[in-house]
């Protein structure tokens, strides 16, 4: 059981779907959604939250700086 | 609890551990999805934020895809004609020491039109930081061959894959710089793992620091992706920048005096 727990959210408007964040994420939290933005793109979402740990990896390599990231001590 | 209330806790200012920083502006990035340009610019932003030098920065924008850098960076800047930006950095310096003036620029800005420019800055060791965004290609032009294209990479410009033997080895250029009594510290980093990020968050940071304390110039190069001009996705790029540019432009500090 991991230690903390974490939750990311995606500026889904903004998100240009590149996945860099899905290929970045150790815990494989993030997918891109079948559904798109307004431009278009598949944005990135939670798609296994469970399995967050809020590492900050997928804010890190986000090109677009769409995710913030929050982590809290697992209860 | 439901996994929806759950998460609804976490997600609060007092466990908040990652945002976008003040610095960089709301405005949206024209840069392509996956481009290693938003990644540089954020992390840039980042290290402004904490060393608490907004309103004493000023960055000289190139020519490039980069060259709205204006737009999403909320300090001074300047732009440069077409690899002019060490010159024009070199000014602005001189004239204002107790800035942090730093350059952004491409391989086709740097390494080609601005060759003589950023050689000579470096050999003066003049007091500013320069960000060298290697990324093998022309972007913003639609792909052409730039001189730090790799042998045998296909480009709009060499779709027979660039023939060393006509048009030269690809130009090394942090090697190049760090044999000049000018610089200081020259480096070559990446951007594409968390802990890449990380790293080059680290050398940007000893870049600003080194201004402040008037050391002289901080070259730092950053191998990048270009998934439009490579013709990959973004994913795809950067296993192609692993496989084919870290062999050639290996990553690491090359001085640091």
């Amino acid at each position: 059981m991991a230690k903390f727990k974490g939750a990311i959210v995606v500026d889904t408007e903004k998100c240009k779907g590149c996945g860099l964040c899905v290929v970045s994420c150790p815990t494989a939290v993030i997918e891109l959604a079948r559904g798109v933005n307004g431009k278009g793109y598949h944005y990135a979402h939670m798609a296994n939250p469970d399995a967050c740990i809020g590492c900050s990896s997928c804010g890190l390599v986000c090109p677009d700086t769409v995710i913030t990231v929050y982590r809290a001590k697992a209860s | 609890m439901t996994a929806t209330t759950e998460i609804n806790n976490i997600i609060s200012e007092e466990n908040l551990v990652y945002k976008k920083t003040s610095v960089l502006l709301d405005n949206e990035m024209h840069y392509c999805p996956g481009c290693t340009h938003g990644v540089i610019h954020k992390v840039i932003a980042e290290v402004i934020e904490e060393m608490d030098i907004q309103d004493k920065t000023i960055g000289v924008s190139p020519v490039g895809c980069s060259v709205l850098a204006y737009n999403y960076l909320d300090i001074d800047w300047q732009q440069a004609a077409h690899g002019r930006a060490p010159a024009l950095a070199t000014a602005t310096a001189r004239l204002m020491p107790d800035k942090y003036v730093f350059t952004y620029q491409g391989d086709g800005d740097l390494a080609s039109i601005g060759c003589a420019e950023i050689i000579h800055a470096c050999n003066r060791g003049e007091n500013i930081v320069v960000v060298f965004v290697n990324n093998a290609i022309y972007g913003m032009t639609g792909g052409q061959m730039a001189p730090t294209t790799l042998d045998g990479q296909v480009t709009a410009t060499s779709p027979y894959g660039r023939d060393c033997g006509s048009t030269g080895a690809p130009m090394k250029i942090s090697e190049m710089v760090s044999l000049l009594p000018g610089t200081r510290f020259v480096t070559r980093q990446s951007a594409e793992t968390a802990g890449a990020v990380r790293k080059l968050k680290k050398a940007i940071r000893k870049g600003f620091e080194n201004t402040r304390e008037k050391k002289g110039l901080s070259f730092i190069e950053i191998v990048g992706t270009c998934s439009s001009g490579w013709k990959l996705s973004p994913t795809q790029s950067n296993e192609w920048m692993k496989e084919n540019m870290f062999p050639y432009y290996p990553l690491g500090t090359l001085k640091d005096e």
